[in-house]
């Protein structure tokens, strides 16, 4: 492929692709080996009323409401997961569970019901994003990347996700060590003086960051599949942390590539007509990695193997 | 977090030698999971050097009080100090070795690893390891007798050797005080010799130790002071004074058969 049909057509939604993948797969070490996968899953889903509302509210499908209406839905369902927790004495899973599903049930209801015809808002936008159609028309070739005519009609999504993705990878860097000892040993953290609550806390914030992000960019299937798959890959591959965390971000970004690479030419290879979703590629290749590392991996088993 | 306010240092409110610098001190503690109460009302004093057992029958609210009195637990009422000052800033000079089933052992990560988490507070956020502070948890490891395994994951340990990797990493953390959770369960007869040694070396060179004890048949042997619970306080004091048939008795009622009492060695 020339890079004058690679360029505008599929470098953009490739590094968008990749920069969502990496922002979700980070986090998602985390939450995995906190046994709250599933957070990424409910926040992927409860953004959708945020999305709606904002749209209710403004009339319009512009960015930075509908971020703000996700990021406040998000904030809403981590509060209701804690008081269901709280009141009910309901293990996390359920509760979680419990909100996510009614709050996007409510999205679906609330989209039903309000005029979104004129508008590019719709389930399967939610679910699917559009990748796709994140092209970067004022490229020419590659040399456009050093041209700032055309540099300056890059799509803003992929200013959004890469800043996101910088904010994941800084937080990780930086609360490293308490991420960690936090996560193995909860106790021994706060008797050290770590204030336990507030890492955890800022991790489901920091998840429903690139959450909200990607979902904006290449929507829900991506963020569960990312927040899952790679980091559960990686820990086949390594009994490391931070061996874990590299596997992580480089089963990440394959997926996101080869995915997005085999949604656009893989059915033209098997002589259909059409592409299929990049979305739903990426979270595929994703699912047949971690296939791959549960068959092949030389941690599998667990650190028993 | 729990709200732990200063003690009373009038010494009013305080009982036994030099209580107001005593490692730690409680007052009042009592912590509730819903309606009931499983520790109520209990004061205990560790002195200085000692080395004390908390003993009593399942479910007697051990685990709980020694959670509470680190704050890992939000006690209803109750105040602590440790070292005769509010516990938030006496952290540095507490070790707390938690119960070993209490984490997942399948984590991603090494025994040395697990080890310099007890230098935490020292390597702060974003301080490198450097070769001195690995050197430091390859001493404490050999303390513990398990230098050799510094390399391996710790889901390959047995139960035991993953025990003292905790007792390491306590060691590591330098502390005054050290808070052990039940340290002998399911450990092999070796482990419980080498975890014991540590304990008493750490009491010779005038650290004080407590630890929720199951084996009523040891504590003769490994401790010098006893804490009898159940739910309340039944005793506290020197083995001698304190661990008696008649306060196990009152601590473990029926479930103690008085022929298992008489084979304990109980003091008077």
């Amino acid at each position: 492929m020339s890079g004058a049909e690679f360029v505008p057509l599929s470098l953009t939604p490739i590094l968008i692709g990749v920069f969502a993948a990496i922002a979700c797969a980070l986090p998602g070490n985390f939450l995995v080996l906190r046994r709250q996968a599933l957070i990424g899953d409910a926040i992927s889903h409860v953004v959708l009323p945020g999305i709606v509302v904002a749209f209710l509210i403004t009339g319009t499908v512009t960015a930075w409401p509908m971020m703000i209406g996700a990021a406040a839905a998000a904030l809403l369902a981590v509060l209701l997961i804690e008081a269901i927790r709280r009141l009910g004495g309901i293990e996390p899973g359920a509760a979680m569970g419990v909100v996510f599903t009614t709050m996007f049930a409510g999205g679906v209801l609330l989209l039903e019901r309000s005029d979104t015809s004129t508008v590019h808002l719709d389930v399967e936008h939610a679910l699917m994003g559009n990748l796709e159609s994140l092209i970067w028309l004022d490229a020419f070739g590659w040399g456009s990347l050093l041209d700032p005519v055309a540099l300056a009609g890059l799509p803003p999504e992929l200013f959004r996700m890469g800043l996101s993705m910088i904010g994941v990878v800084a937080f990780v860097w930086l609360f490293w060590r308490p991420l960690k000892i936090s996560t193995f040993d909860e106790g021994f953290a706060q008797v050290m003086g770590m204030r336990t609550n507030l890492i955890g806390m800022s991790l489901v914030a920091v998840s429903a960051l690139a959450a909200v992000a990607a979902f904006d960019a290449v929507g829900s299937i991506i963020v569960i599949a990312m927040f899952i798959c790679p980091p559960a890959a990686a820990r086949l591959m390594t009994n490391r942390l931070g061996a874990q965390v590299g596997w992580s971000v480089v089963f990440a970004a394959l997926s996101a590539v080869l995915g997005y690479v085999l949604a656009g030419y893989g059915p033209l290879w098997l002589g259909a007509r059409d592409s299929v979703s990049a979305a739903g590629m990426i979270a595929t290749v994703s699912g047949i990695i971690l296939g791959l590392a549960a068959l092949f991996g030389p941690a599998r088993g667990g650190a028993r193997g | 977090m729990t709200r732990i306010a200063l003690a009373s240092t009038n010494g009013q409110t305080m009982t036994g030698a030099a209580p107001e610098t005593a490692p730690m001190s409680i007052r009042g503690m009592t912590v509730s999971y819903g309606q009931k109460p499983v520790v109520f009302s209990v004061d205990a004093t560790f002195p200085e050097g000692s080395m004390t057992a908390i003993i009593g029958p399942n479910g007697a609210g051990k685990s709980t009080l020694l959670k509470a009195s680190l704050g890992i637990l939000r006690p209803l009422s109750g105040i602590v100090s440790v070292f005769g000052r509010p516990l938030n800033s006496q952290r540095h000079r507490i070790a707390y070795v938690p119960q070993r089933a209490s984490v997942d052992w399948d984590f991603p990560t090494t025994v040395l690893d697990v080890v310099l988490m007890g230098l935490s507070r020292e390597l702060g956020l974003l301080r490198l390891v450097r070769p001195r502070h690995r050197a430091r948890a390859l001493d404490c490891l050999s303390r513990v007798g398990m230098a050799e395994f510094a390399d391996r994951q710790i889901g390959q340990l047995s139960g035991g050797q993953q025990q003292r990797v905790f007792l390491a990493r306590a060691l590591a953390q330098g502390a005054d005080l050290y808070l052990l959770d039940e340290p002998f369960a399911g450990v092999d007869a070796a482990t419980e010799k080498a975890i014991i040694a540590v304990l008493k070396t750490l009491k010779a060179e005038g650290k004080t130790v407590v630890s929720v004890h199951h084996d009523l048949s040891t504590v003769t042997d490994y401790f010098d002071r006893v804490l009898i619970l159940n739910t309340s306080k039944i005793a506290e004091g020197p083995v001698a004074d304190a661990f008696t048939e008649t306060n196990l008795q009152a601590a473990y009622g029926g479930r103690l058969a008085t022929a298992q009492v008489a084979g304990i060695p109980v003091a008077g």
